[in-house]
C-alpha cells in the first residue's frame, strides 16, 4: 500500500519530479495517444499536487521542504507561500487546459512519429515552470530556467513540421534565451562572491548588510536582465512573437499561458524579496528601467498588433503590450500594484490561452497559418468557436462582466493610490487603442461575408472544449471575481510585506 | 403578495430570458416574435408594481453577491430610476408592436439576432435605471453599448461598419478614458461607489478638483451626447428604425443623461454642486450644445438626421436642468427624460411608418403625404408639439419647469438662449408636418399600409397627451429626491 500521508508531505517536490519522471516515459512509449495519456496523467497529477498544496498553504501557512532533508543554506528548499502556490496553481491548471487542447491538434499539425517528442518536452517543459517558481534556491532556479527553455526551444522548432520558419524561430529563441540564461548564473555568481550563499531567503538577508557593494548592484542587475529576456519585457522581446507564431498551435497555448508568466513571478520575487532593502538602487531599476521599458512595450505592442494582418503574431505582440501592463502594476512598488499584477498574471494566461486556442482551431482546419482576412463569415460556419472567441477578445479589451475588467479596475486602482497621472492616462488611452487590433477580428468574424475557403470548415468538438470551457472562466471570474481577487491580495502579502 | 425585490426579478428576468426563447423560436417567426411582447408586459407590469412600493415609502432592493469585497453587484430602485424605468418597460411594449410591424414590412434579414439582441439591450438600460452603485451603473452602461452594437451594424453593409465603428470608438473610449477613471477617483478618495442621498463628496472630496471631476464624468458618459461627443448619435442612425426610435431616443441615451444625473443627485449630491461651483461649465457646454444642435437640426434633410440632432439638443435641455442643480431644474430633468422620451419615441415610429409606407427618407420629399397617412402625421404633431413645449402636451412641463428652474437661479442669458432654441425646434420640427398637409402633392409616391407600425405611434402620441394631465404621480415621484 501506498502511504498517502507520506505522499501529503512530498508533494512540493512530486509536483516537480512527477513531471520530469515521466517525460522519458512519455517518448519511450511512443505512440501519440499513450504518450499524450502520460502527458494528461503528469499534468492532472500537478494540478491536484498544486491544489493541495494550495489550499494547505491557505490553511497552516507557509511549507517549506527541504529537498532530501538537507537543510538549508547548504541543502536545495522548495518554498511554497500564497504566492507561489497561486503560480502553480494557475501554471497546472493551464498546463491541463492546453494538454487537453494539445491532443486534436498535434494530430493535425504534426507527424505520428513527433509527436511523442512533443509530449516529453511538454512534461518538461511543465516541470521545469513549477520548479521554478517554487524553489527556493538561486542556483536551482538556474536549472529550471534552463530546463522550462530548452524544452520550449525544443517544441518551438517541433512546429517545422507544418512551417519550416519555425526552425529560424526556434534559434532566436534559442540564442536569446541562452544570453538571457547566462545573465542570470552570472547575477548568481557574483552574488555568491559577495555573500557564500545560493539560499534566496539567506541571501536577502546577507544582501541587506551589504547595500552599497557594488558586486552586489552588478549581480542583481545581471539577474534583472536575465529575467527580462524570459518575461518578453520590451526591448528584450524579440524572441516572441515569431516563437508564438510558428510554434504549434497547443505549444503557443502552453508557453503564451505558463512559461513568460512564471519568469514574471520570479522576477517579481527578486525585486521585492531580494531587492527590496537596498532602497534606492529598487527605485532606479523600478522607476528607470522597468517602467520606460513597460511604457513602450505597451505601445510598441499595441501598434505592431494594429498593423500586424498575421493572427498569431498580433495576439504575440497585444502579449507584448499585455505584459507591460502586468509590469506596470510591479513598478509601482506597493502592495496593490502587487496585486494587480497577480490578477493579470491570472487573467491575461486564461485570455490569451483561450485566444490562440481559437486560432489554432481555425489554422489547423484551414491548414495555414491564417490571416485577419480569414476569420471572414467565421459566425456561420463555425459558431461555436465564433462566439467564445468573441467572448474572450471582449475579456482582452476589458470589457465589465469579464476578467479583463477586473484586471484593469485593480490596476487603475492602484496606479491611482500611487498618484502617477501619466500612467494612468496611458493605460487608459492604449486600452482604448486596443479596440484598432481586436475589433476588426470581431468585425470579420461577424459582419464580413465569409470567403470561399472559409465554407469548408466547421466546428470540431473535440477541440473546441478546453476553449468554451476557458471562455466561460473569462465570463464567470468576471462576474465572481472574489476567488482570483481573494488568492491575488493574500499573494502580494506574502511577497510585499515580506519584502519591508 | 409579492415582495419588491421579487418584482425587481420579474423586471429583470424576462428581458435577460427572452433570447433564449427567441432563439428556440427562431423558426416561428409569430411564436418568436411575440416573445418580446410578453417580456415586455410582465417587465412593466413588475416596474409599476415595484414604482408604486417606492412611491409608498418602501425601497426595493435587490442584493446578489459581492463582486469586490466591498462593492456588490446589488439593484436599488431610486425615485429617478423608477422614472427611467417605466419610460424603458413601458416604451418597451410600443416598440415591441412596432417592430415586428417594421421588420416585417421591410423584410429585414437577421430578424432573430434583432430580436435577441434588442432584448438584451433593454436588459441593460433596466439594470442601469436600477444600479445601486456606480460600479454597476458603469458595468451595464458597457453591457448597454456592447449589446447595441450589433443592432446598430445590422444591415451589414460597409456603410454600416463605417458607422458602427464611429459608434463603439466614440462611447467606448469617451467611458474607458474618462468615466472610468473618474469611477475609480471617487472610489479612491471617498472610499465608496454607493449611491446615497445627498451625495458622497460632500465632507472629503476636495471641492477645488470637483469641476475637473465633474468634467470627466460628463464627458465620460459619450451616451448623453455633449458636444463634441456627439457624433455616434447621427451615425447610429443606420440602424433599423425600431432601434433608433427605443434605444437612440429613449434607452441608450436616457441612460447617458440619467447616469449624469445620478452623478450629480446621488454622489456629488446638489448641494455639493452648488458649493463646490463645478456645475457652472456644464450650464454653459450644455446649452452650447442644445443651441448648436437646433441649429444643425435645421440643416438636415435626412427625417432621422434631423430627429438624431433634435435628440441631441433635448438632452443638453436634460443635462442643463441637472446643471443648474435646483428644485425646478431637477424637476425639469427628470421629467423630461420621460416627456421627450415618449415624444421622441412617436416621432421615430411616425419616421419608420413613413419609411416602411413610401421608402421616404428625406424631408422635402414628403410634401403632400399627410392625406395619404393622416394617423401617421397627425401623431407626428403631436409629438413635435410636445418637444416644442407647447400646452396641453407633455413636453409642456419640463420646458416650464427649466426656464423656472434658469429664473430662479438668474441665469437671463441661458433664458434667452432657451428661447431662440424653442423657436428653432417649432421650425424645424413643424416643417415636415407643414409639408406633409399643406404643400402640393407628389403622386409619384406609392403607400403600402402598414397597421403595425401606425398605430403603436398612435399610442404613444395619446401618451403624450396623457402625460400633461397625469403629471402628479411624476412630480411625487420626483419630489422624492428633492425631498
Amino acid at each position: 500500500m501506498i502511504d498517502l500521508i507520506a505522499i501529503e508531505n512530498h508533494l512540493p517536490a512530486l509536483q516537480v519530479v512527477i513531471p520530469l519522471l515521466l517525460a522519458p516515459v512519455a517518448i519511450l512509449v511512443s505512440l501519440p495517444f499513450l504518450s499524450w495519456l502520460v502527458a494528461l496523467f503528469g499534468s492532472l497529477f500537478c494540478l491536484y499536487a498544486s491544489v493541495s498544496l494550495f489550499f494547505q498553504v491557505s490553511e497552516f501557512g507557509k511549507i517549506n521542504y527541504f529537498m532530501g532533508g538537507w537543510l538549508p543554506p547548504y541543502g536545495i528548499e522548495y518554498v511554497i507561500d500564497e504566492a507561489s502556490s497561486f503560480m502553480i496553481v494557475l501554471i497546472s491548471l493551464m498546463g491541463v487546459f492546453a494538454t487537453i487542447f494539445a491532443y486534436q491538434s498535434l494530430k493535425k499539425e504534426i507527424n505520428k512519429k513527433s509527436q511523442s517528442k512533443v509530449y516529453g518536452m511538454w512534461l518538461l517543459a511543465l516541470g521545469g515552470l513549477l520548479g521554478l517558481v517554487t524553489t527556493g534556491d538561486a542556483f536551482n532556479l538556474f536549472v529550471f530556467l534552463e530546463i522550462s527553455s530548452l524544452s520550449s526551444v525544443t517544441l518551438v522548432a517541433l512546429g517545422s513540421k507544418k512551417d519550416k520558419r519555425a526552425l529560424t524561430a526556434a534559434f532566436n529563441y534559442l540564442l536569446i534565451g541562452a544570453v538571457g540564461a547566462t545573465f542570470y548564473v552570472i547575477g548568481v555568481g557574483l552574488l555568491y562572491s559577495v555573500t557564500g550563499t545560493l539560499n534566496i531567503a539567506d541571501l536577502t538577508i546577507k544582501i541587506s548588510e551589504l547595500t552599497a557593494n557594488n558586486s552586489v548592484k552588478a549581480g542583481i542587475s545581471f539577474i534583472i536582465i536575465g529575467l527580462m529576456v524570459k518575461a518578453a519585457i520590451f526591448p528584450l522581446h524579440i524572441w516572441l512573437p515569431s516563437a508564438y507564431t510558428f510554434a504549434p498551435s497547443a505549444v503557443a497555448v502552453l508557453l503564451t499561458a505558463t512559461a513568460t508568466k512564471a519568469a514574471l513571478y520570479v522576477l517579481a520575487r527578486i525585486l521585492f524579496t531580494l531587492l527590496f532593502n537596498a532602497d534606492d538602487f529598487t527605485v532606479i531599476i523600478l522607476q528607470w528601467v522597468l517602467l520606460p521599458a513597460s511604457i513602450v512595450a505597451i505601445f510598441f505592442g499595441t501598434i505592431r498588433a494594429i498593423f500586424e494582418k498575421d493572427i498569431k503574431k498580433l495576439l504575440a505582440f497585444s502579449s507584448l503590450s499585455q505584459i507591460g501592463y502586468i509590469t506596470i502594476g510591479l513598478t509601482l512598488g506597493t502592495a496593490s500594484g502587487i496585486m494587480a499584477s497577480f490578477i493579470h498574471i491570472a487573467n491575461h494566461s486564461m485570455m490569451k490561452a483561450a485566444l490562440f486556442m481559437g486560432i489554432g482551431a481555425i489554422s489547423i482546419q484551414l491548414k495555414k497559418s491564417i490571416n485577419v482576412d480569414d476569420l471572414k463569415g467565421l459566425s456561420k460556419s463555425m459558431p461555436v468557436t465564433s462566439i467564445s472567441l468573441t467572448v474572450v477578445i471582449l475579456s482582452l479589451l476589458g470589457i465589465p462582466l469579464t476578467i479583463g475588467f477586473i484586471s484593469k479596475v485593480y490596476l487603475l486602482k492602484a496606479v491611482f493610490s500611487h498618484g502617477n497621472w501619466p500612467i494612468l492616462f496611458i493605460i487608459v488611452l492604449t486600452s482604448f487603442l486596443a479596440l484598432g487590433y481586436a475589433w476588426q477580428l470581431i468585425e470579420n468574424i461577424w459582419m464580413k461575408q465569409p470567403v470561399d475557403t472559409a465554407l469548408t470548415i466547421n466546428d470540431d468538438p473535440k477541440i473546441y472544449i478546453p476553449l468554451v470551457v476557458l471562455a466561460v472562466f473569462n465570463i464567470l471570474f468576471g462576474i465572481y471575481a472574489y476567488p482570483i481577487v481573494n488568492s491575488a491580495f493574500n499573494a502580494s502579502a506574502a511577497i510585499f510585506w515580506k519584502a519591508l | 403578495m409579492i415582495s419588491s425585490t421579487n418584482f425587481i426579478y420579474l423586471a429583470l428576468l424576462p428581458p435577460l430570458l427572452a433570447p433564449i426563447f427567441i432563439f428556440i423560436f427562431k423558426n416561428n417567426q409569430n411564436l418568436r416574435d411575440s416573445v418580446g411582447l410578453i417580456g415586455s408586459l410582465i417587465s412593466f407590469y413588475a416596474t409599476i408594481n415595484i414604482t408604486n412600493d417606492l412611491m409608498n415609502g418602501g425601497s426595493p432592493t435587490l442584493y446578489l453577491f459581492n463582486i469586490f469585497s466591498d462593492l456588490s453587484l446589488s439593484f436599488k430602485v431610486t425615485p429617478l430610476g423608477a422614472v427611467f424605468g417605466l419610460l424603458c418597460s413601458g416604451l418597451w411594449i410600443l416598440a415591441a408592436i412596432y417592430s415586428i410591424g417594421y421588420m416585417r414590412g421591410n423584410n429585414e434579414k437577421n430578424q432573430t439576432r434583432f430580436y435577441i439582441f434588442y432584448s438584451l439591450s433593454i436588459f441593460g438600460a433596466l439594470c442601469v435605471a436600477w444600479s445601486s452603485n456606480l460600479l454597476v451603473l458603469f458595468i451595464f452602461y458597457e453591457f448597454l453599448t456592447f449589446a447595441t452594437y450589433p443592432l446598430v451594424v445590422h444591415k451589414e453593409t460597409d456603410e454600416s461598419i463605417k458607422a458602427s465603428r464611429l459608434y463603439l470608438g466614440i462611447l467606448v473610449g469617451s467611458s474607458l478614458m474618462l468615466f472610468l477613471p473618474a469611477i475609480i477617483w471617487v472610489w479612491y478618495s471617498v472610499g465608496t461607489l454607493n449611491f446615497a442621498d445627498g451625495g458622497i463628496l460632500n465632507n472629503t472630496f476636495d471641492p477645488v478638483y470637483a469641476p475637473i471631476l465633474l468634467s470627466l464624468f460628463v464627458f465620460g458618459i459619450g451616451k448623453a451626447a455633449l458636444m463634441p461627443l456627439h457624433w455616434w448619435l447621427p451615425a447610429a442612425m443606420v440602424a433599423p428604425t425600431p432601434v433608433s426610435a427605443l434605444l437612440h431616443a429613449v434607452a441608450v441615451v436616457k441612460a447617458g443623461v440619467f447616469s449624469i444625473l445620478m452623478v450629480i443627485c446621488y454622489i456629488f449630491g446638489p448641494e455639493f454642486m452648488n458649493s463646490s461651483g463645478s456645475g457652472k461649465f456644464l450650464i454653459w457646454a450644455s446649452t452650447i450644445t442644445l443651441f448648436l444642435s437646433s441649429v444643425i437640426a435645421i440643416r438636415k434633410n435626412d427625417i432621422k438626421a434631423r430627429l438624431a440632432y433634435s435628440t441631441v439638443s433635448q438632452l443638453s435641455y436634460i443635462i442643463l436642468g441637472g446643471a443648474i442643480a435646483t428644485n425646478y431644474s431637477l424637476i425639469a430633468s427628470v421629467s423630461n427624460i420621460m416627456m421627450h422620451g415618449v415624444g421622441k419615441i412617436t416621432l421615430f415610429f411616425c419616421a419608420g411608418a413613413i419609411y416602411v409606407s413610401t421608402k421616404i427618407t428625406k424631408i422635402t420629399d414628403l410634401n403632400g403625404i399627410g392625406h395619404k397617412m393622416p394617423l401617421t402625421f397627425i401623431a407626428f404633431s403631436i409629438g413635435a408639439l410636445s418637444i416644442i413645449g407647447i400646452p396641453p402636451l407633455g413636453g409642456s412641463w419640463s420646458k416650464f419647469y427649466l426656464l423656472l428652474g434658469a429664473a430662479q437661479s438668474e441665469l437671463t442669458i441661458i433664458i434667452i438662449i432657451l428661447a431662440i432654441s424653442t423657436l428653432l425646434n417649432t421650425y424645424y420640427l413643424l416643417d415636415p408636418v407643414f409639408r406633409a398637409f399643406f404643400m402640393d402633392k407628389n403622386e409619384n409616391v406609392k403607400t403600402v399600409n402598414h397597421p403595425l407600425t401606425v398605430y403603436p405611434a398612435l399610442c404613444s402620441a395619446f401618451l403624450v397627451i396623457l402625460l400633461f394631465f397625469y403629471i402628479d404621480p411624476l412630480l411625487q415621484l420626483v419630489n422624492l429626491i428633492i425631498y
